[in-house]
């Protein structure tokens, strides 16, 4: 069997179509918000703060705590419970290793930076899209990064290899999903994560495949960073 | 043979290439990987010859010393009190280091400043560790009694002090408010009339959201122009309290 053509009709190497917006959040610190196709993430960041419980203090360099959370009603519209889980505790961790390398906290002993990324609407991808919002938010609030972090999902539906995955591919029997993300400038890889079986070479394939859509990724994070300063925010 | 990338007052994210080539140095938020200079952080690149630096737009206030801060009591030690300096660390202001009174030994020091009470002191000490000093010993340093606070960007301090102090100062021209500005983004204000003290507000905000474009002084001018009010009754900065120095940042 051959994936002839993808249900929403883009090609294989095709990202969905992407829209971002900083400072949507007027309390928070730093905000931004991230869509790539039906998939939407807000991201708040918050601090450096002062960090409690006060045992989880690093009196070297401070620390950064990501929170991802998919609405209840953010999926297919069946009842979820709401709060965390054990995917989303999963998820928070490799976000905060995914944004960690970029950050730099040393200034901070003692501190905490808290980055709360929520997604009311998901259709697969919904950790990249968090990534993606969460490094936006980062840079607005302040903190010190040497770069940026953009992140997509590549994979494989029966032979072919695709690009930012719908929830039906991700889905589909023997399909592999590999969430990436990668800092812009270097294309190090921050997240790799792999669900389903592909060979090497394939695999290889897919992180090419998402090494081209980081740039794309990186100029719409961009541009929403500097447009949040073109025009007076009332 | 070096190419800059930027022009001068340009906003710049992380991870964007300033400039190539080693006849350009880094400087502040900016640092150098190989040839290139990148941007550490979200800011206006300012070059000044060779030097490339950014100037922060956002982000919260670190304390440094020989600042000049608006702070919160939050607790009452041993032998002095925790203020809140609106960042990640709190500060603390020793017995000596607040007023010039003789207290006694295990004399009720909220007699002296409570918790809640509003206070602009300077900041001694920074430790490695970011614990903070602070002193009211100092022109202009004192409690804060009544008024409200406003809080806005520490990096938009700058510019509502204005040039020694310019801005701030036709600001309590046009609304005879009495006005307070901590480097840490907290600025007292004070009027006999709400209506005022409420355009002081405005006028802040407008200046806070304005802060990074061109001809701000004259739009500011002309705001308060247009909504200036009669003052009512006495003038009031002509006639109390010494005003702390401002000096120009930077």
């Amino acid at each position: 069997m051959t994936y002839e053509k993808r249900s929403d009709g883009r090609r294989f190497d095709e990202l969905r179509p992407i829209a971002a917006k900083v400072g949507v959040i007027p309390r928070a610190v730093g905000s931004a918000w991230f869509k790539i196709g039906k998939t939407e993430a807000y991201a708040a960041v918050y601090g450096p703060r002062e960090m409690y419980p006060k045992f989880l203090q690093d009196p070297l360099k401070g620390c950064l705590r990501c929170h991802y959370n998919m609405m209840p009603f953010s999926g297919s519209g069946e009842r979820v419970r709401p709060g965390s889980n054990r995917r989303s505790k999963e998820i928070s961790l490799v976000m905060e290793r995914a944004l960690r390398p970029v950050v730099d906290l040393s200034q901070f002993p003692n501190a905490v930076v808290d980055v709360f990324v929520e997604l009311p609407q998901t259709d697969a991808g919904t950790r990249c899209a968090g990534i993606c919002a969460a490094s936006m938010a980062l840079a607005d609030a302040g903190i010190p990064m040497r770069d940026l972090v953009c992140a997509v999902s590549a994979g494989k539906v029966e032979d072919k290899i695709i690009l930012d995955l719908m929830y039906d591919e991700d889905s589909a029997e023997e399909g592999v999903d590999i969430p990436i993300a990668m800092l812009a400038n270097s294309k190090e890889i921050s997240l790799l994560q792999m669900d389903g079986m592909i060979t090497k070479k394939d695999l290889m394939k897919a992180i090419d495949l998402a090494k081209k859509a980081v740039d794309e990724i990186c100029d719409v994070q961009k541009t929403a960073l500097k447009e949040r300063f073109n025009v007076a925010e009332h | 043979m070096s190419e800059i990338k930027v022009k001068d007052k340009e906003i710049v994210v992380p991870g964007e290439t300033l400039a190539i080539g080693m006849d350009y140095l880094p400087s502040h938020w900016t640092y150098r990987e190989k040839d290139k200079i990148l941007a550490s952080r979200l800011g206006l690149v300012v070059i000044e010859g060779k030097v490339l630096k950014l100037v922060p737009l956002s982000g919260v206030y670190l304390p440094k010393r020989g600042d000049t801060i608006i702070g919160q009591v939050t607790e009452i030690l041993l032998s002095g009190w925790r203020i809140d300096t609106n960042s990640a660390y709190s500060a603390v202001m020793n017995m000596k280091d607040a007023t010039s009174e003789f207290i006694a030994r295990g004399a009720d020091l909220t007699k002296y400043f409570d918790i809640g009470d509003w206070v602009m002191v300077k900041i001694i000490n920074v430790t490695s560790q970011n614990l903070v000093d602070v002193t009211m010993k100092g022109p202009g340093l004192r409690k804060l009694k009544g008024g409200r606070i406003v809080h806005v960007n520490t990096h938009k301090v700058p510019r509502i002090i204005g040039k020694q102090g310019s801005m701030v100062s036709m600001i309590k021209q046009y609304t005879n408010c009495r006005i307070l500005v901590g480097q840490n983004g907290v600025v007292w204000i004070s009027g006999d009339d709400p209506a005022q003290e409420l355009l002081t507000v405005n006028t802040i905000k407008k200046i806070e959201n304005e802060a990074h474009l061109a001809g701000l002084t004259d739009r500011v001018h002309s705001y308060l122009e247009k909504r200036k009010m009669p003052h009512s009754g006495r003038n009031i900065h002509e006639t109390d309290m010494p005003d702390v120095q401002y000096s120009e940042q930077e």
